[in-house]
């Protein structure tokens, strides 16, 4: 049974434009771009167009983009290098809802000599500016912030505070890996010195994001090796990747106009369906900064993964800010540090849609997930004394 | 994703004997919204204290779901001497076993049963006992001290997959540890304390090891470090031969050099490495 896959910050299909472009180059063009023969040679000019294609996805130069292995690298190679670049600097600003990639790396530099500010949001998931402005100061060597959060969508305003990071001589680095192709990025016209960026969340296949590096940027390799993409990641290229990887990023601007319009209408629809039809349910995060696909709706009284579990009967694929899903026993990071109460946030379900979402799917999900709420809350002991009663503003 | 049983499954998806037993003779409820699940257990018992019927109410995962229905199940029809013989690895036995991170859920089965018995006899409603450790989900030293002997666990990981504690903020790893230790009667190694090293006594071991320990394995490899000075806890040294131009100097750095030196000399110590 074909899923009803509404998951796409997880990972998403790979295009069939992007399967047909990558296939000869696993064994009919399998040639080392590095390779002075013409067979080599070919495959290095076609990695000459996926870097170009990813550049003008992003208004940035072909050579201010370094390919990758994914989000992670990217995120890595940046903080390192930003670290590297400037040794006598010990402080390092972030967010307190950072995907893994970024957090788990700060907090490593927290343990191991350096100062770290984690920069707080608000009940809506909003960046607390002031904080970060009272916080940055000569020392900061670098200022790591998503563009987008992975579980409630929300977008900072990050070309903003790029601007202010450049005027204190700090680095600016971005997560993006859940913004690139979802809304337009113009790197010609925002101070941001680094963006990571992930092929999988835009329909390229896993193994394989980018990093784009600014012009003039100090940097050191993350991965020292051969001379691969001009010494700044050494190791053979990922060459069906690479070329998978550009097709995304052209097939990504040609439909970004239909993400923001089709995509954002079909998430509007399940969303609003889904608060009328279901009481005591809440969106998490601010609906008026974020990304066209994501909507994080917390079901109160009732927990995560039974709802997964539910949904899968039915072959919807969705995913879970609960405890349970994870193997740990906290529920999301993301969640707790915007203060969604436990009786919200262990009942959190994202569905996170792509263009390949159908109309008749958003209807599937509107017509199964109600019982299914209803069904867990009979089942629940906190739900009889608790409903109507306290009610939470939408 | 889980790797659970087709019985969870089943019990997940057509849960038993959910609801609430009217004029119920035992009730017990254990956990909270904060923690992720809650168990409300409810039974009533006829006239030979024979359990004629029982019901459940339960907030939490998959397992919770299947682990409550599989325990109205085995209750049923059961004398309430009998039922007070069923512990948790009975709950996931009938289940066909849980997912080892779920295994609080069985866990929870059973203190529900402990409290509605509790319930039906009269007994107070009995507070945990002994003293609180894990402050995230409310678990004292006994009830950890418990399941260490009943389930014969090892590990902190077991005691969170059993009972949670320890699966929240993480502060009391090394109490749960402590009592692990003592229960396990791996007599307590108390690794003897650190003496206090005044500035020149430290500063001279830091010399030792670096001579003794770090320079000769850095030797190895065609590299070299220099102490240049030493300001509180901050060792600064300069990398020299090929440790100067290799990448992976920022690893040796902080993995080897300091951790050995955290290790023979002070555990406060952080290394940093001045260019010029």
């Amino acid at each position: 049974m074909k899923p009803v896959y509404m998951d796409n910050n997880a990972t998403t299909q790979v295009a069939p434009e992007v399967v047909e472009e990558m296939l000869p180059y696993f064994s009919q063009f399998y040639g080392n771009p590095s390779s002075m023969h013409t067979f080599g040679g070919n495959v290095a000019k076609k990695i000459k167009e996926a870097r170009a294609r990813m550049a003008d996805l992003l208004g940035a130069q072909p050579e201010e983009i370094v390919f990758t292995s994914c989000g992670t690298e990217s995120d890595s190679t940046a903080i390192w290098a930003a670290l590297r670049a400037n040794p006598g600097k010990r402080h390092l600003i972030t967010s307190t809802v950072e995907h893994p990639a970024v957090k788990n790396l700060c907090e490593h530099l927290a343990r191991n000599g350096y100062r770290v500010t984690f920069v707080p949001v608000d009940r809506l998931g909003r960046l607390d500016l002031n904080y970060f402005y009272d916080h940055l100061e000569d020392d900061t060597v670098v200022v790591s912030l998503m563009w987008a959060n992975n579980e409630t969508g929300v977008i900072f305003p990050v070309e903003e505070i790029a601007a202010h990071a450049r005027k204190r001589g700090a680095v600016f680095h971005t997560d993006a890996v859940q913004t690139v192709g979802k809304v337009p990025i113009n790197m010609a016209e925002n101070a941001i010195d680094m963006l990571a960026l992930s092929g999988h969340k835009l329909h390229a296949p896993k193994g394989v994001g980018a990093l784009y590096i600014r012009r003039g940027t100090k940097f050191a390799p993350f991965l020292r090796g051969g001379h691969q993409e001009h010494g700044r990641r050494g190791g053979t290229e990922n060459v069906a990747g690479i070329i998978g990887l550009g097709k995304a990023a052209e097939l990504a601007a040609a439909q970004m106009a239909d993400e923001n319009t089709r995509v954002r209408d079909l998430r509007d629809k399940l969303e609003k369906n889904l608060l009328q039809r279901i009481p005591n349910s809440i969106v998490n995060g601010d609906r008026e900064n974020r990304l066209p696909n994501t909507t994080s709706i917390a079901f109160e009284f009732v927990e995560g993964e039974s709802i997964l579990l539910m949904l899968d009967e039915y072959s919807i694929c969705a995913s879970s800010g609960s405890a349970c899903t994870s193997g740990s026993l906290e529920p999301s990071h993301v969640l707790r540090a915007m203060d969604v109460p436990f009786t919200a946030a262990h009942g959190s379900i994202r569905f996170s849609l792509s263009i390949y979402n159908t109309e008749e799917e958003i209807d599937l999900v509107i017509e199964k997930l109600p019982p299914i709420i209803d069904r867990l809350r009979k089942m629940s002991p906190f739900w009889s004394e608790a409903a109507g009663a306290c009610r939470t503003a939408v | 994703m889980w790797e659970y049983t087709d019985k969870v499954k089943e019990h997940f998806l057509n849960p038993r004997n959910v609801g609430e037993v009217e004029d119920a003779d035992g009730v017990g409820e254990v956990g909270s919204m904060a923690c992720g699940d809650a168990l409300k257990l409810t039974f009533k018992v006829d006239d030979d204290g024979r359990i004629l019927d029982a019901k459940f109410k339960t907030f939490g995962c998959a397992s919770a779901i299947a682990s409550a229905s599989a325990l109205t199940e085995l209750l049923i029809g059961k004398t309430v001497e009998e039922a007070e013989q069923i512990t948790n690895d009975h709950i996931a036995e009938y289940l066909g076993g849980l997912p080892k991170e779920k295994m609080h859920c069985s866990v929870m089965g059973q203190e529900a049963l402990e409290k509605a018995i509790a319930c039906y006899r009269g007994e107070p409603d009995k507070k945990p006992e002994g003293n609180l450790v894990c402050e995230c989900f409310g678990v004292t030293d006994r009830q950890i001290e418990r399941a260490l002997t009943d389930n014969a666990l090892k590990t902190v990981e077991d005691i969170t997959n059993y009972i949670k504690a320890g699966g929240g903020c993480g502060q009391c790893h090394e109490t749960i540890q402590e009592i692990i230790d003592r229960v396990n009667g791996a007599a307590a190694k108390t690794a003897p304390k650190p003496k206090r090293l005044t500035n020149i006594q430290k500063i001279k071991l830091i010399e030792e090891t670096l001579e003794r320990e770090i320079k000769p394995t850095l030797n190895q490899d065609g590299g070299d470090i220099q102490l240049v000075d030493v300001d509180g806890n901050r060792v600064m040294v300069k990398l020299t031969g090929r440790c100067a131009v290799c990448a992976m100097s920022e690893v040796t750095l902080k993995d080897y050099v300091e951790s050995k030196l955290k290790e023979l000399v002070a555990k406060e110590l952080v290394v940093e490495e001045v260019t010029s």
